[in-house]
C-alpha cells in the first residue's frame, strides 16, 4: 500500500496507472465530478476496469462492482432494481464500458436495458478498439484504421451506437468528445437527471492504440471533431440536436495524418470516408 | 394455518421463493424453459408478491442483473434450465466468487445436441464445480421445502455461498402433486429478512467488488470458497433439523432406505429415489436383501455420511442421470468410489448409464439394476448403460456413396 501524502480532488485518485495522454482517465474524472459520490459504477474488464483497482487498492471513491464484459448493462438494471425496491430513487447507476464491451459483446444487453427502460446512465468510452487486451479491431473501430486484428486497415465502416440507440426511442443519448469538456459535462448532467434510461457515447483518443504522442490528446480530439470524424449531437426525447456546426467540415486527412494507425490508408479509401462523413453530416443536420 | 395445495414443481419453487420475498426478479424463457419465470410474473403483476420484475435478453443477464440486484440488499429470484444454466455458466462462477447467496431452482434437463426438452442431469453436472451448493429433489414437497431452506443454508455467514435446487424436468416440473404449504408468518420466523454480509454495493459506504486479484491472494479467496463448502455441510445438517422441529419433516443431506442387513444398494439422485425406495420394497417383500440411498447435497458431496451408511455393503450401484463422456464413470459414482473406505477390497462399486434425455426410469430399469449389482461376477467396471436399446449404433446412421 502506498503512504497517500494528499487527497485527491475529485472522486478519482491520482497517480492512475492510465497510459500517459490517457483520454478516458481525463473523461471518467469529468463524468465523476459532475455525478457526485452518490454514484455505483459497473466497469467491464478493460481499460476502465483499472480505476477499479487491483487487490486492496482502488482509484475511486465510489462504490462498484467489476462484471464481466458483455453484462455491465444487465449488472447495472439489477442494481438499479434492488436500489429502487428499498425506497432509493437518487442513486445514479452508472455503466461505463468501452466500444467492445458495449457494440461487439455488449451490445444485446445494452438493448434489453434501454428496451425496458431501465434508469441507469451508460457510458460508452470509445477508444475505437480493444485497447486493454492489445489493440485488437472492434465493430467501432474506423474505416481504414490499423490494429492487431485489422493489420491492413479496417475495411468495413464503424457500428453506429447512436443510431442504435435512438432506434429503441431512448429518452436521451448523446455524444461527447474532450475537444469540449463543457458540453460533456452538460449532457453528463442531463442524463443523470434523465428519467429513463441514457446512454453517452464519448470519443476518447488513446495515443498507444492509434499511435499518437501524450501530449496530443486534445489536438486529435478537436481534430476529430472539426473534422467530422467524430460528430457532436444529442437525441432528447425525440428531438436531435447538433451541438458543433461549423461552416464546413475540415478535410479528413488532417485528422488522419495525427495517428499512425491511418498511415497506410488510401487516398481513395480516404475519398470515400470523407464522403460518408459528408452525407452523414448533412443527414444530421437535416434531422436536428 | 397451514395448508395442502396441489402443486407441481414449478409451482412449488415459485411458492417458496414468493414466500421468501424476493425482491428482484430476473428470468428470461430459453428454449426450453419452466413456468417459473411467468409464475412470478403473475405473482408481480396481481401485486401479491412486491417485486420488481426485469425481463432480461437472456439467462446469461438474468443472472448478471440477479447479482447486481443482490448486493444492493435484496433477495433476488431467477431460475433455469439445460442450455440457459449452461448460458450463465461465466457468470455463475462470478455469483459463487462473489459470495452472492442466490438461492436457484433449476429445472435439469438434458443439454443439447441432440435436442431434447426432457429432463437428465448433464445440465447441473456441468454445473458441479461452479461453486454453487446443490441439492436434488425426490418430489414436489422437497422442491418447496429444500428452496425454502436454501435461503437458510445460502445466506448463513458461514457459508454465504449460492445454491441450485435441481427438479427434475417433467416428472417433478410438470407433475402436480400434494404439497403442504406452511404459514407465511412460520416462513418468515423461519428465514426472517435478507441482512447481506459481506460484499455489498452501498453509496454511503462504498466498496469496490470484484477487481482484479493478484496470484498472490487469489488461492486464499478460492481457499474461502472450500471452507464455505465445508461450513455448508455443518449448517445444512442444523438447518434440516431446525426444519423438522418447526415443520415436522424430516430431511438430511444423505438418506438411507432400509440399509439394516442390506447386500445391495442403489445409490441415486432426484426423482428416481422415489421408484428404488418403490422396487426396494417389492424385493424385500421377495426376501431379497437390498437397499437405498439417495443423495440429497450433491454439493458439498458428504462423502463422511456416505461411507458411514455404506459400511458394510458389498455390491454398491450408482445411477446417474448424465453420460460421463470419456471418463472411467459418471460424476456420482466417483464420489461414491472415493468415500468409501479403501480397505474393503472387495466392495463392488458399479456404475449405471441411465434416463437419459427424458427416458423414464421405470420399475423395470432398476430391478435390472438389482439383478446385476447382485449377480456380478466379471471384473469389467466400465460404465453400464442399463436402459440402451440394443441397436443404438444403427440409430440415424448416414450411408455416404450408397
Amino acid at each position: 500500500m502506498f503512504d497517500i501524502k494528499s487527497e485527491a480532488k475529485g472522486l478519482v485518485s491520482h497517480g492512475v496507472s492510465a497510459c500517459a495522454g490517457c483520454g478516458l482517465e481525463l473523461i471518467i474524472r469529468n463524468v465523476l465530478e459532475i455525478l457526485g459520490e452518490d454514484t455505483l459504477i459497473v466497469i467491464p474488464p478493460g481499460c476502465s476496469a483499472l480505476f477499479c483497482g487491483y487487490g486492496n487498492e482502488t482509484a475511486l471513491k465510489i462504490g462498484g462492482f467489476q462484471g464481466n464484459l458483455e453484462n455491465t448493462a444487465a449488472y447495472a438494471a439489477g442494481i438499479k432494481a434492488g436500489l429502487e425496491m428499498q425506497g432509493n430513487n437518487h442513486t445514479t447507476v452508472l455503466a461505463f464500458a468501452g466500444d467492445g464491451a458495449t457494440l461487439d459483446i455488449g451490445i444485446q444487453s445494452l438493448s434489453g436495458m434501454i428496451e425496458r427502460g431501465d434508469k441507469v446512465l451508460y457510458i460508452c468510452y470509445d477508444n475505437e478498439a480493444y485497447m486493454n487486451t492489445g489493440i485488437q479491431g472492434s465493430s467501432s473501430t474506423p474505416q481504414g484504421a490499423s490494429t492487431t486484428t485489422t493489420p491492413g486497415g479496417k475495411v468495413t465502416p464503424r457500428k453506429d451506437l447512436m443510431q442504435i440507440v435512438i432506434a429503441h426511442r431512448i429518452p436521451y443519448a448523446a455524444t461527447a468528445s474532450p475537444a469540449n469538456l463543457a458540453d460533456l459535462k452538460r449532457k453528463v448532467k442531463k442524463a443523470k437527471e434523465t428519467d429513463g434510461p441514457a446512454v453517452l457515447h464519448i470519443h476518447t483518443p488513446c495515443p498507444t492504440g492509434w499511435a499518437f504522442h501524450p501530449s496530443k490528446t486534445i489536438k486529435i480530439s478537436k481534430a476529430a471533431v472539426d473534422t467530422g470524424a467524430w460528430m457532436l449531437y444529442e437525441y432528447d426525447n425525440g428531438t436531435l440536436k447538433v451541438n458543433y456546426k461549423p461552416k464546413s467540415l475540415k478535410p479528413v486527412g488532417e485528422y488522419f495524418k495525427l495517428q499512425g494507425r491511418f498511415k497506410n490508408i488510401s487516398q481513395e479509401e480516404v475519398s470515400i470516408i470523407q464522403e460518408n462523413i459528408n452525407s452523414r453530416f448533412n443527414e444530421l443536420l437535416l434531422g436536428s | 394455518m397451514a395448508g395442502y395445495m396441489m402443486l407441481d414443481g414449478n409451482e412449488a419453487a415459485v411458492q417458496a421463493m414468493k414466500m421468501a420475498k424476493v425482491k428482484v426478479i430476473s428470468a428470461y424463457p430459453i428454449t426450453p424453459q419452466s413456468s417459473i419465470a411467468e409464475k412470478l410474473s403473475d405473482l408481480v403483476s396481481d401485486g401479491i408478491l412486491k417485486a420488481k420484475y426485469l425481463r432480461v435478453e437472456s439467462e446469461h443477464s438474468a443472472m448478471s442483473a440477479a447479482i447486481g440486484a443482490q448486493l444492493t440488499g435484496v433477495r433476488a429470484a431467477t431460475a433455469t434450465s439445460s442450455v440457459g444454466l449452461a448460458l450463465m455458466h461465466e457468470v455463475l462462477n462470478v455469483a459463487s466468487g462473489c459470495r452472492v447467496p442466490i438461492v436457484m431452482p433449476v429445472v435439469n434437463r438434458a443439454l443439447v445436441s441432440p435436442w431434447s426438452l426432457w429432463c437428465d442431469h448433464q445440465d447441473s453436472m456441468a454445473e458441479r464445480d461452479s461453486g454453487w451448493l446443490q441439492l436434488y429433489c425426490e418430489n414436489v414437497q422437497e422442491v418447496f421445502d429444500f428452496v425454502t431452506m436454501g435461503y437458510r443454508i445460502a445466506e448463513h455467514e458461514d457459508v454465504l455461498t449460492p445454491i441450485m435446487v435441481c427438479l427434475d424436468g417433467f416428472f417433478l416440473s410438470h407433475s402436480m402433486q400434494k404439497v403442504l404449504i406452511p404459514e407465511q408468518s412460520e416462513v418468515d420466523e423461519f428465514i426472517g429478512d435478507y441482512i447481506i454480509k459481506n460484499t455489498y454495493l452501498d453509496p454511503t459506504d462504498p466498496m469496490i467488488i470484484n477487481n482484479l486479484t493478484s496470484p498472490d491472494e487469489f488461492t486464499e479467496m478460492r481457499y474461502q470458497q472450500k471452507v464455505g463448502f465445508e461450513n455448508a455441510a455443518k449448517v445444512m445438517d442444523e438447518v434440516f433439523l431446525e426444519f423438522e422441529e418447526k415443520f415436522g419433516r424430516a430431511y438430511r443431506a444423505v438418506e438411507g432406505y432400509r440399509l439394516g442387513d442390506a447386500e445391495a444398494v442403489i445409490v441415486s439422485m432426484g426423482s428416481m429415489s422415489g421408484t428404488v425406495k418403490h422396487v426396494v420394497n417389492m424385493l424385500r417383500s421377495e426376501g431379497k436383501k437390498v437397499g437405498a440411498l439417495k443423495i440429497v447435497s450433491f454439493r458439498p458431496f458428504r462423502n463422511d455420511l456416505v461411507n458411514e451408511m455404506l459400511k458394510g455393503i458389498k455390491r454398491i450401484a450408482v445411477i446417474d442421470r448424465t453420460a460421463g463422456l470419456g471418463s472411467q464413470g459418471t460424476p456420482l459414482w466417483h464420489e461414491v468410489c472415493n468415500s468409501i473406505d479403501k480397505a474393503s477390497s472387495d466392495v463392488i462399486v458399479k456404475n449405471y448409464v441411465g434416463g437419459l434425455g427424458g427416458r423414464d426410469i421405470s420399475i423395470e430399469t432398476i430391478k435390472k439394476v438389482f439383478a446385476d449389482i447382485m449377480d456380478d461376477h466379471s471384473q469389467n467396471r466400465s460404465p453400464v448403460w442399463i436402459d440402451v436399446k440394443e441397436n443404438a449404433m444403427d440409430i440415424r446412421q448416414v450411408y455416404i456413396n450408397v
